[in-house]
């Protein structure tokens, strides 16, 4: 191959580099590993971790059984290393499942359009606020305090240099649902939307029909997130929304330390050129046959450019597909048991406990620890091999003694007890 | 080919003023050059353009462009078919793919536009 | 479905299993799920949630049993091309192989199962992996600190505007415009209005680079930042880097450089030294992470100490033995996604890098750009090179031969995909007319490159003889050409009964 190309080593290819900006020291990093080592090495970083304790972490990180079929099918090779499918012809099999995601998307939300993904719920919320100020030629967006706090710093980042006011707006105090009193005097004729999530961040279902009501009364549009999708298998879907941005993390995607994961934004029809991110579209071929594409491509950075509705290209494919295979597999009964079992956990822990707030609520739940240190609590739970549930005054200063409590299908009944005792 | 009655830019739009209002196209040779069309943005009723700025965005399969206004005004009228029938933009860009009907509020920048025989002089040269 | 035997070195054969969708192959009561036993009493959802609140059923959604569903994607999965069937030389997107080894490590349970807010004590695993790759990419890049937050390449450069603007409102005026070269990817103009800015295009040379005089007199006290690929997308080493670099520096403004193209420089050339103020990789290019069918990916940002104070938060420090997230950071600009980044993405770039050392870093380098200069060897007699400069690892062509026929190089690419192969990457850059962007990467041999090389050159001469038969192609797909037009003229984006 030298000799084709007519240089003498591998060194010579790179020589017209000018000498000023060639590297010629040795990377610090030391010599290549055998698969067995480099195994070996994570296994050990791996246990470092707190392992497979039983756990009530939630809060926007769900602890979901994942079926087996979902790593088979995406560790095919077909799947794992093919591209976007720019090129339709020998891409069908991903445009197929992307179409089909979409579809069961709308199905869960009650929306008429889902793109392909976006990287998670934390940047479809921003993305979803973009989309309602062009959508409305608005500026600004007004969302509730108990919408994941991580996802309102990211979306604080994002408005600072668009020019995209965020007011925020607080909660019920006794109910912990959005406060919509406080709600309506925040709506101004320059609240591009309002954004409030359901289950929200303390496991809370919001009352969509009246904050939509409110947010369409002054023009404004409503953006739905959830953050736990398990909970659209028994949980009337946000069908009053304009646009809806979510988190499919609970659909067998591991918690992996906090991704990858596959975010979504889903609207309703006349949105559908405003969406940011990649579209599957049903056509034919040549022959009449049924075929998919991508499709509405002038939305996209590649063709627009700086007006293109985000700068988003790489998304979360792979991820997505392990929920399209997710939901497949659970389908319309498994989704409902399943969400019932949550359900059903959620609410077993919680009568054994002071609630802080009295809304219905899923899967989470916020206890109050009343004059015990919560830290102390959870210190107490982890000598028993179990991770507590997440200490709240660090996002909200006001409630110091509350902790919000998370079980799903996988949380067993003895160590809810156990909970329940280190509470006492 | 080209209507003796309108005018024409070099961006390929073209104007037929009758009446104070112009109606305002893309030309044969503009659709050509775009290919199939797939969506027209069309200005908001009573928008108020400038000659020479972006007023409405024609889009193909892979590419979206801006349509310049050629003349300054008051949009009183869109072609409301065009959005789900984009197709007329290449069948019949002269006539039934009309996009916008505009108030002049300087008429005399109709002079400054290319007569069709300006216009296909320029093609040629392109 | 015949393929013309003229010179057809047919590689692989497009499978054809036929499929409809799961909602098509659904039928009621069919399940594919098992779950427990419940080990506490079943509770109402009407009456735990309110009856408004619950829903009755989920309509239309699927119900298939776990055969269907492993059957259904198991077809569907045959109507793709991937790396793992062969070379896929899309220009700018590094399609390299994927080690499954990679795949192992992010599975291990102890990693997979990691939870965003276990304490840190409990998660000094995750974190030394995370504090592992930052060290690694420093080395590779020469740049002075890193964030992995930022999901993915467009994310990054997103994140590195921020960081730009962040650092020169601290200097009192943020100004106004960012330059972009007429061969950027989309994605920068995207990324550079998002955080705010304008964007001034910047005509490349008569060799398709920066041109410093131009340059010199488009860096007025409004340009914040030149966003650069280096090489940039014609796969030309931009040889004035340093004195881009200096131009920029002295009217204040800073370099920031896209490194989708990084598979060339690493171990060869570190964008810290020549000049780069700010910079993203793309994980799943240089770093062997699987693209999935288009994500995910990781994003990660490297900057010069002055930009470091702006970095996301919360970082990583260690505090004695222990590592532990810092978020007392004042002038951060705050988070870009929530937790820490793509973590999974990371463990596989670790891998990868673990896998390959430092030596064999520059090695697979020094590889890309030999498979990428013997390609453009072996078909530059046969396709118009318009700008003939060395190429690192990738090379870039014109169709002008071929448009005297009336064949462009769309048609150039959907007539590949008869050969069994991916198209490159098709009129991309837009400097070049009609351009075919090739980039083989190094996990190629000389055996498929060769096959590669002998489809593009039969494909000329199947042009000169047949032009139409070309421009009608791909004739032995399962699906042939698909109609792009109807498809966004009436968008059906959703199944409906």
């Amino acid at each position: 191959m030298l000799a084709t190309i007519g240089v003498a080593s591998l060194e010579d290819l790179v020589a017209h580099l000018p000498a000023s900006v060639r590297y010629t020291g040795r990377l610090p990093i030391s010599d290549g590993k055998s698969e067995y080592e480099i195994l070996d090495h994570f296994r050990k970083l791996g246990k470092l971790n707190a392992g497979l304790q039983a756990s009530f972490l939630g809060a926007g990180v769900y602890r979901h059984y994942r079926p087996v079929v979902v790593d088979t099918i995406v560790s095919r090779g077909e799947f794992l290393t093919s591209y976007t499918p720019y090129q339709a012809e020998i891409s069908q099999g991903t445009l197929t499942a992307i179409f089909e995601f979409q579809t069961m998307i709308c199905q869960l939300t009650g929306m008429d359009v889902a793109n392909a993904s976006m990287y998670d719920a934390s940047t479809a919320v921003p993305e979803a606020a973009m989309m309602a100020a062009r959508a409305t030629g608005r500026p600004g967006v007004v969302v509730a305090r108990n919408v994941h706090p991580e996802y309102r710093e990211v979306l604080r980042t994002y408005a600072r240099f668009q020019g995209m006011p965020v007011e925020e707006f607080g909660f019920h105090a006794a109910e912990g649902r959005a406060d919509l009193e406080e709600l309506a005097r925040k709506i101004t004729k320059e609240t591009a939307a309002v954004i409030v999530q359901s289950p929200n961040f303390f496991g809370i279902i919001e009352d969509i029909k009246q904050t939509a009501a409110l947010a369409h009364e002054k023009g404004a549009l409503l953006i739905v997130v959830f953050a736990e999708a398990v909970a659209l298998g028994l949980v009337e879907p946000p069908r009053d929304a304009d646009i809806v941005a979510g988190e499919l993390q609970s659909f067998a995607i591991p918690p992996s330390y906090g991704g990858p994961f596959a975010g979504v934004i889903a609207c309703k029809e006349k949105f559908i050129r405003q969406i940011p991110g990649r579209l599957a579209g049903e056509t034919k071929d040549k022959d009449g046959r049924r075929a998919f594409c991508l499709t509405l491509a002038t939305r996209e950075q590649h063709i627009r450019r700086e007006k293109a509705t985000s700068n988003i290209c790489t998304n979360q494919a792979l991820v997505a597909l392990m929920a399209t295979v997710f939901m497949s597999v659970y389908g319309k009964q498994g989704l409902r048991e399943l969400a019932t079992q949550n359900l059903s956990k959620a609410h077993y822990l919680s009568a054994k406990l002071k609630n802080r707030f009295s809304g219905p609520f899923f899967n989470e739940f916020v206890a109050d620890a009343g004059a015990r240190d919560v830290a102390d609590i959870n210190r107490a739970l982890e000598r028993k091999e179990i991770i507590g549930g997440l200490p709240l005054g660090g996002f909200y200063p006001e409630l110091k003694s509350a902790v919000l409590l998370c079980c799903t299908e996988m949380t067993r009944r003895e160590d809810m007890d156990r909970v329940a005792e280190a509470f006492a | 080919m080209y209507p003796e009655n309108y005018r024409y830019t070099k961006e390929h739009e073209w104007v037929h003023v009758e009446a104070g209002a112009a109606t305002i196209g893309i030309t044969d040779h503009a659709q050509k050059e775009l290919s199939d069309i797939v969506y027209v943005e069309l200005p908001k009723l009573g928008a108020v353009v400038e000659q020479g700025k972006p007023f409405a965005v024609v889009e193909s399969v892979k590419a979206a462009s801006d349509i310049f206004a050629p003349v300054s005004g008051e949009v009183v009228a869109v072609n409301d078919a065009l959005t789900n029938a984009p197709e007329t933009l290449n069948a019949d860009p002269h006539s039934a793919g009309w996009i916008a009907k505009i108030r002049l509020s300087a008429p005399e920048e109709i002079d400054r536009l290319l007569s069709p025989s300006d216009y296909q002089t320029y093609l040629g040269a392109e | 479905m015949s393929v013309k035997p003229i010179g057809v070195k047919k590689v692989r054969q497009q499978p054809s299993q036929n499929e409809q969708l799961l909602f098509e192959i659904s039928s009621p009561g069919k399940i594919g799920y098992q779950l427990p036993a419940l080990d506490v009493p079943a509770v109402d959802p009407k009456s735990v949630l309110g009856a408004a609140n619950a829903r009755e059923s989920i309509e239309d959604f699927p119900e298939v049993s776990e055969v269907d569903a492993i059957r259904h994607f198991t077809r569907l999965s045959t109507w793709n091309y991937a790396i793992d069937l062969g070379l896929y030389p899309l220009g700018s997107c590094t399609m390299k192989y994927n080690p499954r080894v990679n795949e192992a490590a992010a599975r291990i349970d102890g990693l997979a199962w990691a939870h965003p807010y276990q304490p840190d004590a409990l998660s000094q695993g995750a974190m030394e992996v995370v504090a592992e790759l930052e060290r690694c990419l420093l080395a590779i890049t020469g740049m002075d600190a890193v964030t992995l937050q930022p999901a993915a390449g467009a994310h990054g450069e997103f994140t590195g505007i921020l960081l730009i603007r962040a650092y020169l409102e601290s200097l009192g005026n943020p100004r106004k415009k960012i330059l972009i070269p007429d061969s950027a990817h989309g994605t920068n103009p995207g990324s550079a209005h998002m955080a705010g800015y304008t964007v001034e295009n910047i005509a490349s040379n008569a060799r398709g680079m920066l041109d410093t005089d131009m340059l010199a007199r488009a860096v007025t006290g409004d340009v914040a930042a030149l966003m650069v690929t280096n090489p940039n997308t014609l796969g030309v080493f931009e040889h004035q880097i340093a004195e881009v670099a200096a131009i920029l520096h002295d009217k204040g403004a800073l370099l920031y450089m896209d490194g989708a193209n990084m598979n060339a420089l690493v171990g060869v050339s570190r964008p810290g030294d020549f000049g780069v103020d700010v910079m993203h990789l793309n994980l799943h290019k240089t770093f062997s992470t699987p693209h999935g069918g288009g994500g995910p990916g990781g994003g990660p940002v490297a900057v010069k100490t002055i930009l470091e104070p702006f970095l996301p938060m919360p970082r990583l420090k260690r505090v004695g033995g222990q590592l532990a997230w810092n978020y007392d950071l004042p002038q951060s600009i705050g988070r870009v996604r929530a937790y820490y980044g793509n973590f999974g993405v990371l463990v596989r770039a670790l891998a990868y890098i673990m896998a390959h050392g430092g030596n064999g870093l520059k090695r697979a380098t020094l590889d890309a750009v030999l498979n990428a200069n013997y390609i453009r060897k072996l078909i530059e007699p046969y396709y118009e090179i318009d700008y003939n400069e060395p190429s690192m690892h990738e090379c870039v062509f014109g169709d002008s031969q071929q448009r005297k026929f009336g064949v462009d190089t769309s048609a150039i690419a959907k007539r590949l995909i008869d050969y069994g192969f991916h198209p490159y990457t098709v009129s991309f850059p837009l400097i070049v007319h009609g351009a075919l962007m090739i980039e083989p990467t190094e996990t190629e041999s000389k055996r498929e490159l060769d096959l590669f090389a002998d489809a593009l050159i039969s494909i000329a001469q199947e042009i000169e003889e047949d032009p139409e038969f070309v421009r009608q192609a791909p004739h032995s797909t399962r699906t042939s050409r698909v109609d792009e037009v109807t498809a966004a003229r009436k968008p059906i984006v959703r199944w409906r009964r």
